[in-house]
């Protein structure tokens, strides 16, 4: 789309947008960070995790698909916005089996690092969902865990709009929907290590696991160790 | 063994010819595996292949199409499925001893197929036939009004090798198309109101909208002050304007017989009764938006009504009032609810599972397969070929400033008159359970789960979209009701219907449903109330469709209207031990394996 | 505080792997100070087994995998003014809740125990039983995080949680000021 850029607000801030810019593609130029976990550079938004929902002029809105306006005054970062961020990534938590101290993504897991962001710290009232689906280790370098899965769909869009291939896809329905693959397993897929949609940028949580790279970095050394999630976008801001 | 979609799978040829029919195009897909499903009985793996490989999709994109859908299956089913309507307003009519004697009969318990798969027997949410229960759905021919005598009787002839239509209904292979469908179900139409189900001049309002200019209908459609008859209420007229206004090569006319929400059925009897009305507002919608292909999306429970629906649309063609520049065809679903949602219920269209397209774009900018797309309910467009004959003004000066002309109103559960009833907004609940012979209702949900439950001292409130909305659904309980139990049902089936695609709406509801079974366990304390609010607040607030954003709305509007149920059934916690933490159930396991008592926690009366 | 006498702390490991009291050593020398305003009851430091008196803060380390546990936790909550469950165990169950993922078989426990001591495959247990002594507490359907049990005032994260948090934590308990962590600081690992 073409057009003149214009100005819109968030908390408060104004932020320059291009005409066809989402929220959060504008709030993320501005060095704004909106928090999401099924949104990541490069791939189509699903709005699906609802962790960026916003206030746009009193309406709730996720961030990632809701174009930004002239005029509009989006509420990002205030106590009601991230109490309600804080349940649904808590959902995320109980819907699978999240064990931080067994799981080799902790410390670079999304899931994770946004409770970390949105203090996630106090006596849970959800139930424990615990599921329990069995674990693919078929590929010779791929593992899932989909236990761990969030249902982001980042797999998905990766597969399909990047490598063009389809590894994988949603099935089922409800709280029985899940990610699953193009094949009776793994091996019996087109998957290769190589693929976008295998690197660790893609899977937000330890549900898609590169074999033999589990522990190299220790727990401790990072990424998250090293600073809130959301922080190198913040750090844009002057 | 691992099927693959080779030499063999590609062979297939009935999965081939099946595909052929529907032109191998993808977004025929719920065509195509409705059939595949009638001929195999499952959506094999293999049969996934070649219906992948024959349309030019990846096996996971079948697959996620094939297991959204509650009427396709991914294990064999009988060759005669029976579907139990499996509703509150089934249960509190009898339905376990239908069940029972089902089960007994067939030999198999719900959710069971046969050994020799001659019959699988399933719970399913409302049929659309609350006014006569208990109902269930056999193959695709409807019973009602089942009793446990009257299911012994048709399981036994089922038995026999009767057909299920011979089987419900002896005699059932000589009746007419048409007739067979009113033999099936009855229609209860208890009052007939001016505009819909009194005395209808057949295409009288096509004749005056093809005299007149396409943005002149759509003046004469907003004037009215038609708002849309699902449960939104968005302004008809507004809706066609902005389809109108988009640029585009093609149009599409939609017509939403998803009537999915419990307790509603109003939208079977208009498509029994009143096919050609509906089909001539969508003509009158396609003249007025410039739409040459229209849809009738009929949810898959409504399936009796396929053949009767198709020989109106074959007579209208015959007439030349359709076929001529615009066409109808029927899409049938599946079992979804959510496809009611006017986006889900386009991506359903386009062959897709039935999730909800992000918005914006809405459908009337860029809808079915990506085309400005009008969606209205069959109410809806009835009430344009009316207001077309009749003028504008007739219409508007029915009902009230904001609600204008008459509703069709589903009454059912416990009430002498269930059935349709056509009046103007703004009739007060209290006139309504009149007429209905309610008078002694306790509690009623009206607009169905997704609407609001009300107690007798908000019975003088109005029907209309400035006081009570509703699509329609009045659902009577008495006093000796179990609210819970309803708020419970509920729940349970918001989880059933819901798509998955956002977290607060897949996860969340699933925890409103464990949240209220610890009440009716008597676990729950005070904090739990407030924790119902404000699990519900997540839910609406950030759910991404209607479904999701209504969903609470069993447990919040049963909060507000009867918290004595709530109040009477919490306990304070003792000593900060939570209520909902049960010892005795927690160790109950171990006692067994262990084959002796708690030696912390159990008495010991030997001493 | 005014209250001149110091604070009486109480701490228990329930289902965990004792980590989390190590990492209470982690507060290394800051340890000293804390002394000065803490006074230990009963826990596994001064191997005091039973409550001599009420206390005002009880520290919880590990959920609950058997009804020992489930004891032990409400006599805590009953003795102790505040209530802190430390460490991911405690919080949410932790490794001993990995169980919890086969609670949808039939016979879930059982399934469980004969894994573990009969047919896992990396066994050597040579009586071919289940241990059955009875000084061995029922093990519970699943374990539970101390919170589904009891009402949990504070939750300190990590496994195990650091030194620094779990002194910052304390020290801002005992002064009346604490108001919750340092997002920078917060750990599940």
């Amino acid at each position: 789309m073409t057009g003149e850029s214009f100005v819109f607000h968030i908390d408060g801030v104004a932020v320059t947008a291009k005409p066809g810019q989402t929220i959060m593609e504008a709030a993320d130029a501005a060095g704004i960070y909106i928090p999401r976990l099924c949104d990541v550079e490069g791939l189509r938004h699903q709005g699906g995790c609802r962790v960026c929902t916003v206030k746009a002029d009193g309406r709730s809105v996720s961030a990632c698909t809701q174009p930004a306006a002239p005029d509009l005054k989006v509420e990002n970062d205030t106590p009601a916005r991230n109490r309600v961020r804080r349940d649904l990534v808590e959902m995320l938590f109980h819907e699978g089996n999240h064990l931080c101290p067994i799981c080799e993504k902790s410390g670079n897991c999304e899931l994770q690092a946004m409770a970390y962001r949105l203090e996630m710290t106090v006596a849970t009232r959800f139930p424990y969902l615990e599921p329990c689906r069995e674990l693919d280790a078929s590929h010779p370098d791929i593992a899932l865990d989909t236990n761990r899965c969030i249902s982001c769909g980042r797999c998905i869009r990766a597969s399909q709009d990047v490598d063009g291939k389809g590894v994988f896809g949603y099935v089922g329905r409800g709280i029985h929907r899940r990610v699953a693959v193009n094949g009776a397993d793994l091996a019996h897929t087109d998957a290769a290590v190589t693929d976008h949609a295998m690197s660790a940028a893609v899977c937000p949580v330890g549900c898609i696991i590169r074999k033999d790279e589990g522990f190299r970095v220790p727990i401790g050394s990072r990424h998250f160790d090293h600073g809130l999630i959301g922080h190198e976008i913040e750090e844009k801001r002057e | 063994m691992i099927e693959t979609a080779g030499v063999g799978a590609a062979q297939d040829l009935e999965i081939a010819e099946i595909c052929a029919r529907f032109g191998n195009d993808r977004h025929r897909m719920l065509d195509i595996l409705l059939d595949v499903q009638e001929a195999r009985r499952w959506i094999s793996p293999a049969s996934m292949d070649a219906i992948a490989a024959a349309v030019g999709l990846t096996r996971i994109a079948v697959e996620g199409v094939a297991s959204f859908y509650s009427f396709l299956s991914l294990a064999p089913k009988g060759r005669v499925t029976i579907r139990l309507c499996d509703d509150i307003v089934d249960r509190f009519a009898g339905l376990d001893a239908v069940v029972a004697a089902f089960a007994e009969e067939l030999g198999i318990a719900p959710g069971e197929t046969s050994a020799d798969g001659a019959f699988s027997l399933e719970y399913t949410p409302c049929i659309g036939m609350c006014d006569q229960v208990p109902a269930a759905m056999i193959n695709e021919v409807v019973a009602v009004r089942l009793t446990k005598a009257r299911a012994r009787e048709i399981a036994q002839r089922l038995k026999a090798g009767i057909a299920p239509g011979e089987a419900v209904l002896p005699g059932f292979a000589e009746l007419g198309v048409q007739e067979r469908v009113r033999a099936q179900v009855e229609n209860n139409i208890r009052q007939a109101g001016e505009v819909l189900l009194g005395p209808v001049m057949q295409d009288r309002g096509l004749q005056a909208a093809m005299a007149m200019e396409p943005g002149a209908i759509i003046d004469a459609v907003e004037a009215s002050g038609l708002r849309g008859c699902g449960g939104a209420g968005f302004t008809t007229g507004r809706k066609w304007r902005f389809a109108a206004g988009t640029q585009a090569d093609r149009r599409i006319v939609i017509c939403n017989a998803d009537e999915g929400e419990p307790g509603t059925f109003k939208d079977r009897v208009m498509l029994t009764e009143r096919a050609d009305l509906v089909f001539e507002g969508m003509t009158i919608a396609a003249r007025a938006v410039g739409a040459l292909e229209g849809i009738v999306y009929l949810r898959g429970e409504y399936r009796y009504l396929l053949d009767h629906l198709h020989a109106v649309l074959e007579e209208r063609r015959a007439r030349g009032v359709l076929g001529q520049g615009f066409d109808i065809r029927i899409q049938l679903g599946a079992g979804a609810y959510v496809c009611g949602e006017e986006g889900a219920l386009i991506s359903s269209c386009e062959g897709l599972p039935g999730e909800p397209k992000t918005r914006p774009p809405f459908p009337v900018t860029r809808g079915y397969l990506g085309f400005p797309t009008v969606v209205n309910n069959v109410e809806t467009f009835a009430h344009v070929a009316r207001l077309l004959d009749q003028g504008p003004g007739w219409f508007h000066a029915m009902g009230t400033e904001r609600s204008h002309g008459t509703k069709l109103f589903s009454v059912s559960g416990d009430c002498e008159r269930p059935g349709v009833y056509e009046l103007p907004y703004g009739q007060k609940v209290r006139d309504l359970l009149a007429l209905a012979g309610a008078e002694h209702a306790a509690a009623v949900q009206v607009g169905g789960p997704s609407g609001t439950m009300i107690g007798r001292d908000s019975f003088d409130r109005c029907l209309s979209f400035d006081d009570l909305a509703t699509g329609g659904a009045i659902i009577v309980f008495s006093s000796q009701r179990n609210i819970l139990e309803i708020v419970d049902y509920y729940m349970s089936f918001f989880v059933h219907e819901s798509c998955g695609y956002c977290t607060p709406c897949r996860v969340g509801n699933v925890f409103l449903k464990k949240a209220i079974e610890k009440f009716r366990k008597g676990q729950a304390s005070d904090e739990d109330i407030t924790y119902l609010k404000e699990l519900s607040g997540t839910i609406i607030e950030t759910s991404r469709c209607g479904l999701g954003m209504t969903s609470p709305n069993p447990v919040l509007s049963s909060l507000e209207n009867f918290p004595l149920v709530y109040a009477a059934l919490t306990r304070p916690s003792k000593d900060g031990v939570k209520a909902t933490f049960d010892i005795q159930s927690a160790i109950d396991g171990a006692r067994g394996i262990a084959k002796r008592r708690s030696y912390i926690f159990d008495k010991d009366f030997s001493k | 505080m005014t209250d001149p006498r110091k604070a009486r702390v109480a701490t228990v490991s329930l289902a965990g792997c004792f980590g989390c009291h190590m990492a209470i050593l982690d507060m290394d020398e800051r340890l000293i100070g804390l002394m000065e305003k803490v006074e230990f009851d009963r826990s596994p430091l001064t191997d005091i087994k039973t409550f001599t008196r009420r206390c005002d803060i009880g520290i919880i380390e590990g959920g609950c995998c058997n009804e020992e546990n489930v004891h032990t936790l409400i006599e805590f909550r009953k003795n102790c003014d505040v209530l802190i469950a430390l460490g991911q165990c405690a919080i949410m169950g932790g490794l001993p809740a990995m169980r919890n993922a086969i609670m949808h078989a039939a016979e879930p426990l059982r399934e469980c125990l004969e894994e573990a001591y009969i047919s896992g495959p990396y066994l050597r247990n040579m009586t071919r039983l289940i241990p059955n002594d009875p000084v061995l507490p029922l093990v519970l359907d699943r374990v539970y995080p101390c919170s589904e049990v009891v009402d949990i005032d504070y939750q300190i994260p990590g496994c195990a949680p650091s030194g620094d948090i779990i002194y910052s934590t304390l020290a801002t308990l005992l002064d009346g000021r604490f108001t919750g962590f340092d997002r920078e600081d917060i750990r599940f690992d």
